[in-house]
């Protein structure tokens, strides 16, 4: 169902109060994967809050779909996510990456409630998305799959291994995202290894490619409405992203991949995302 | 030709005729049709590691991913994640090391249900050469947490780990070989229990630990110990390195004094070495010694060479067994005998 204004006007509150808690939970935790979790907020936030069929009082009801967060180190991103639709409360991020703490950077999937998939290790991720879309597809049931891929993360051979194989077994019941937003650790995907042409490789691999812009409520919601109907190939949704998005002197910089800050510096951003 | 293979609904193997892998395809079928929740998945070695047999009773729930390693166990997660009961096959070096990582993170760091059936381990695959041996994949899946490691000593022994790895939950690595290895049992009717080890010869002068290849060779090196050198010799089929049966080594350490192991596998990390913790654990002095691949990439030859090569045939374990008897171990004057 295309997004409607008041569902809009709904998803940019609900994405403000998650940016503000991955600010605090940078904070709790001493430091975090900060900028790719900032910039996953709108497609996270439209798949949590729009059109996921989840029940977080239920975390294991077998008809869930499922989302698996490929670049792991989203989890500081991904955590207020979860907490904001009601699968935890949002004060056990105080104890974020804190000793014996269910919380570490990259989310356990046997630890975390709502995380369907451990990940971290990158290149992972779109391999258990596609296992779990052929066990729906074998089980005859009707849930979906959503995967969500970092750029820089598709520099490891094994996405384009699960690639070939998501197009070869026509998994339709599965709609991947990347998170294009163009940099990582030690600098730009340009300068340490270039993804581009990025639309035609997954294209070549099979995919049908969507370009968006991934912080659009509208455009996001046009590109996952038009893959749910999607029969004959994978989808792959090129989400163009800002890394560090709503945060100002965070944005398309590299040096804040991962960050700590203090009270002051966090005033700052919180003041920020109340501006954005 | 085979007996009648009891302990079975009705005969589904010919463990006279059939590799290890042959006997692991047809049960897999055979268990395929009880459990509808297996899948199987195998990466361009469905003919080689005999999965392919349930892949062509099963189209339908059978994934042939192509030469993609990483992305077997990575689907083999989801599969898991989703409900069903997935069985995988390849060699043991691309379980073992091209796919470990996805083995480790995807599968064991979520305890996921997973079987993992591993062919040509060892040096089982003599000709073909490092590229293809797995010398090392028994101390590398002992280290991965949560995992459970089966080495069967034969085609039977691996029908009756694969039928018990369906009720334990969890994922198993479970490594075979190769070629025509022969059986060293009859039928299933021993009662193979994971992490349960078999004593197939009692004795109280030596105690020969063994897995896989080794157990029908020492098996026969007892014998012919007790025929001509009039030696109690004790063998134990460790089928189980993970959970290791540690009751059983230590009763053999209080009763023989004197443990070898032996195994296809190289020295470090494997058999010997679990074995060797629970002796240094314990506290109690032993003569000990372990067999087998000393710490190099093997020679090239067929499978019954090497085993040869790397002492681990009937006549090297006889030598072996009479070279530990045969040291004064407890006149060394270091030697503080507390039993």
């Amino acid at each position: 169902m295309p997004v409607t204004e008041l569902e809009i006007k709904n998803l940019t509150e609900t994405a403000r109060r998650i940016r503000h808690d991955i600010i605090d939970t940078t904070v709790w935790a001493g430091g975090a994967h900060i900028g790719g979790g900032l910039s996953i907020v709108e497609i996270m936030t439209i798949l949590y809050f729009k059109y996921l069929n989840i029940d977080p009082a239920k975390p294991d009801w077998d008809d869930r779909d499922r989302v698996v967060l490929s670049k792991g180190h989203g989890g500081a991103g991904y955590a207020p996510v979860l907490a904001n639709r009601g699968y935890f409360d949002r004060g056990e991020l105080k104890e974020f990456n804190h000793f014996m703490s269910n919380f570490g950077m990259h989310l356990d999937s046997l630890k975390v409630k709502g995380v369907d998939v451990s990940t971290g290790s990158l290149g992972h991720g779109l391999s258990m998305a596609v296992g779990l879309a052929l066990g729906a597809r074998l089980q005859k049931k009707n849930w979906k799959t959503y995967c969500i891929l970092g750029d820089g993360e598709c520099n490891e051979g094994s996405v384009w291994e699960a690639a070939m194989s998501a197009a070869h077994f026509k998994v339709t019941n599965l709609i991947t995202f990347v998170d294009r937003n163009r940099l990582m650790i030690d600098g730009t995907t340009a300068q340490i290894m270039s993804v581009e042409p990025f639309a035609d490789k997954w294209r070549s691999f099979g995919f049908i490619v969507k370009e968006i812009d991934g912080h659009s409520y509208k455009e996001l919601s046009e590109a996952i409405d038009s893959a749910l109907e999607e029969k004959k190939s994978p989808v792959m949704i090129i989400a163009h992203t800002v890394k560090g998005k709503g945060v100002d002197f965070m944005e398309n910089q590299v040096k804040w991949h991962y960050g700590s800050i203090d009270s002051e510096l966090a005033e700052k951003a919180h003041a920020s995302v109340d501006r954005s | 030709m085979a007996k009648e293979i009891t302990g079975t609904t009705w005969t589904v193997y010919d463990a006279n005729t059939m590799t290890q892998a042959e006997i692991y395809g047809s049960v897999l079928c055979e268990l395929g049709d009880k459990y509808q929740n297996i899948v199987g998945l195998s990466a361009d070695l469905a003919k080689s590691t005999k999965i392919g047999l349930f892949g062509d009773k099963f189209p339908e729930r059978f994934f042939n991913v192509g030469i993609a390693e990483q992305n077997m166990f990575g689907i083999a997660a989801g599969l898991a994640k989703s409900g069903l009961l997935p069985f995988v096959s390849t060699m043991a070096a691309f379980t073992a090391m091209r796919g470990l990582e996805q083995v480790r993170t995807d599968i064991c760091y979520q305890n996921l249900n997973v079987k993992m059936i591993a062919t040509h381990g060892g040096v089982s695959f003599g000709a073909a050469g490092t590229t293809h041996h797995c010398t090392e994949d028994i101390a590398i899946m002992r280290a991965l947490a949560n995992m459970t490691v089966i080495v069967p000593a034969d085609g039977i022994e691996t029908a009756a780990a694969v039928r018990a790895c369906i009720a334990h939950k969890g994922p198993v690595y479970i490594r075979i070989g190769r070629g025509f290895e022969p059986t060293f049992y009859k039928d299933e009717n021993y009662g193979f229990e994971i992490g349960k080890a078999v004593t197939i010869q009692d004795g109280t002068d030596i105690t020969l630990i063994c897995c896989g290849i080794t157990v029908l060779q020492a098996a026969e090196a007892a014998k012919i110990l007790k025929e001509s050198d009039g030696l109690s010799v004790r063998v134990i089929n460790m089928h189980t390195l993970k959970p290791l049966d540690e009751e059983i080594i230590l009763k053999a350490l209080n009763e023989t004094r004197r443990i070898i192991t032996f195994e296809d596998h190289n020295i470090h990390g494997g058999l010997g070495s679990a074995v060797a913790d629970v002796i240094a654990k314990s506290g109690k002095g032993c003569a000990f010694e372990k067999v087998g691949i000393p710490d190099c990439f093997c020679v090239v030859g067929y499978p019954e060479d090497l085993y040869c090569h790397y002492k681990l045939d009937s006549d090297s374990i006889v030598e072996k067994v009479r070279e530990v008897m045969g040291k004064d171990f407890e006149e060394d004057e270091s030697w503080e005998d507390e039993v």
